[in-house]
């Protein structure tokens, strides 16, 4: 009788869903409208499509946004890895207060701090040691890293909360070496956590806007940066399309990474029922 | 000791990294905050200057003095606080009901469910607030579909104005409410209701007195997982806002890439720290207790 589903629950959840995905539909909708004009309908065409295709600018910056977002979700999965990792298994060492607000500090930080500090660090950097020589891809992909790795993090550490250990104690048993317990044992168990560690990183990266315009120089414009200075000037059927063009692929990749995850996640608990 | 060797040896590089690439700059912003605008680059002044005379520290506070002169800033401050404030609550309102829907949805939904209020937040930021200018426009899709029903007869201002910024926020930060809610709700044992109904409580005497009480801790989570991201907005206020909706997170932008004064850009950023520095350890606190 109490758990189930009232009305007014079921109202709420409607149009909870609907003011998430309205706005989204109507850019999918608009995408494909024959009309410069977004809002009113003119027919359905695919020609916003093509003319996207055929901008360079953003074809240019889809390319260094591709490059850094790769780039920093690797280093993230890295160094999250360990940091989670860390955090998890190592209850007291000297500095885990700090190390620990250093872990969690970046998921709330308002973006505009984080950029600027980022920005004045390299700049200082560079004039005492001349290193970072200049700002661009790379400076971008050092800011994303760091950003990357908190969010990694918390994944881990989530993952290896609720891990059996029996496993990796059955292996340091036999002999293995703690570092190769980690490599053949707990990293293949937490594969799902680093997925969906790297995957959140990558789209960090290839969504942020504000990082990014601080910490860059002249010669790098991201993805974001030129959408974010076309939308300044106003609504572009051609922004639409790369929207739809973005979603698609965000939808299918999430789709498909929770079927994954699905799928191996019952495939454990059946072999686990199997054994008992 | 052993362990600590070990733990070290984990450690090292991302503590490392972390302390260089975001711990330092924290110092170097605060110093930058002390110095003076200047021309060249980079353009402010050295903190300590060695010449004949030894070296001499010029430190100054003109830069927050100025904050605090020009009431520019301060109304700036507490437009962010106002508008991250009043969001944070639209999205605990909405964000609320959501998530103990899905808790109370049919088991085999709810993995569905969850995952449609995590997708947005995979998908690009920048887009979705860039969608509710087509929709809010002068000539956009609201008005139009308001003038055509013939609700009102010339259309409405719904964008460059505060009530875009709140709803931009509402909906930009929606899930990051809705998953601690979840989880909090999902951990409420049923049980507990069940004895509060044998018990003569009505439904929504037993909501006031056992669900809502023991999903605090969501509450709390949610509610600063918005709020603080959302003091420091600046995609928000810049698209969707208008005149009289400056936030500080625009202010420091426009500091930093308009005027070029990057000494007053550190000061609103250090100013904006100091006060988030309280939330932000709750946070911390919440977390901890989340996963230990």
């Amino acid at each position: 009788m109490i758990n189930r589903l009232s009305p007014f629950l079921a109202v709420m959840l409607t149009l909870g869903y609907a003011f998430l995905y309205g706005p989204i539909a109507s850019l999918v909708v608009y995408s494909f409208n024959a009309s410069r004009l977004v809002t009113v309908w003119a027919g359905f065409s695919t020609r916003w499509y093509g003319e996207l295709a055929q901008n360079e600018a953003i074809r240019a910056a889809a390319l260094t946004s591709l490059e850094v977002a790769v780039s920093a979700a690797s280093g993230a999965l890295v160094l999250g890895t360990l940091a989670g990792f860390a955090l998890q298994r190592y209850r007291r060492f000297k500095g885990r207060a700090l190390f620990g607000l250093l872990v969690t500090a970046p998921l709330v930080m308002p973006e505009v701090i984080t950029g600027l500090s980022m920005l004045l660090l390299f700049v200082t950097l560079e004039q005492a040691i001349g290193w970072p020589a200049g700002r661009g891809v790379f400076t971008i992909i050092i800011a994303h890293v760091t950003l990357g790795t908190a969010f990694v993090a918390v994944i881990v550490q989530a993952r290896l909360a609720g891990f059996d250990r029996s496993l990796e104690e059955a292996a340091l048993d036999l002999g293995a070496r703690p570092w190769k317990v980690f490599l053949v044992i707990t990293l293949p168990l937490i594969a799902p956590a680093l997925m969906a560690g790297w995957l959140l990183a990558f789209t960090l990266s290839l969504d942020d806007l504000v990082i990014a315009s601080f910490t860059s120089g002249p010669s790098a414009t991201t993805l974001p940066m030129v959408i974010f200075s076309s939308v300044r000037l106003g609504v572009s059927p051609q922004i639409n399309a790369l929207a739809t063009l973005f979603l698609a692929t965000v939808t299918v990749t999430v789709l498909l990474a929770g079927r994954l995850m699905g799928r191996s996640a019952r495939g454990r608990s059946a072999a686990r029922q199997k054994e008992g | 000791m052993k362990d600590e060797r070990r733990a070290w040896a984990v450690l090292a590089l991302p503590y490392a990294w972390l302390a260089l690439f975001f711990l330092v700059p924290f110092a170097i912003v605060l110093k930058i905050s002390l110095a003076e605008q200047a021309m060249g680059i980079p353009p402010y002044t050295a903190l300590l200057e060695t010449g004949d005379g030894g070296t001499k520290l010029h430190a100054s506070f003109a830069n927050y003095l100025f904050l605090l002169s020009d009431s520019l800033y301060f109304r700036a401050y507490l437009n962010a606080v106002k508008f991250a404030g009043v969001s944070m609550v639209c999205c605990l309102l909405l964000g609320y009901p959501m998530a103990y829907g899905i808790v109370r949805a049919p088991a085999a939904w709810r993995g569905f469910l969850l995952l449609m209020v995590i997708l947005p937040f995979w998908t690009s930021f920048l887009i979705r607030v860039y969608a509710w200018i087509g929709l809010l426009k002068g000539n956009g899709l609201i008005n139009n579909l308001l003038l055509s029903l013939g609700v009102v007869h010339e259309p409405l201002t719904l964008l460059n104005n505060a009530f875009a910024v709140y709803l931009g926020i509402t909906y930009s930060y929606l899930p990051f409410m809705v998953l601690p809610l979840y989880a909090a709700l999902e951990r409420l044992d049923p049980a507990l209701l069940e004895a509060a109904a044998d018990l003569g409580c009505r439904p929504w005497q037993a909501f006031l007195r056992v669900t809502l009480p023991l999903s605090l801790p969501g509450i709390a989570a949610g509610s600063l997982l918005v709020f603080i991201p959302a003091v420091g907005e600046f995609v928000i206020p810049d698209l969707l806002g208008g005149p009289d909706t400056l936030m500080i997170g625009k202010v420091l932008w426009d500091e930093f890439f308009t005027n070029r004064d990057w000494p007053v850009a550190s000061a609103v950023a250090i100013a904006m720290l100091l006060f988030l520095l309280v939330p932000m350890g709750l946070v911390q606190r919440l977390l901890r207790g989340e996963t230990a």
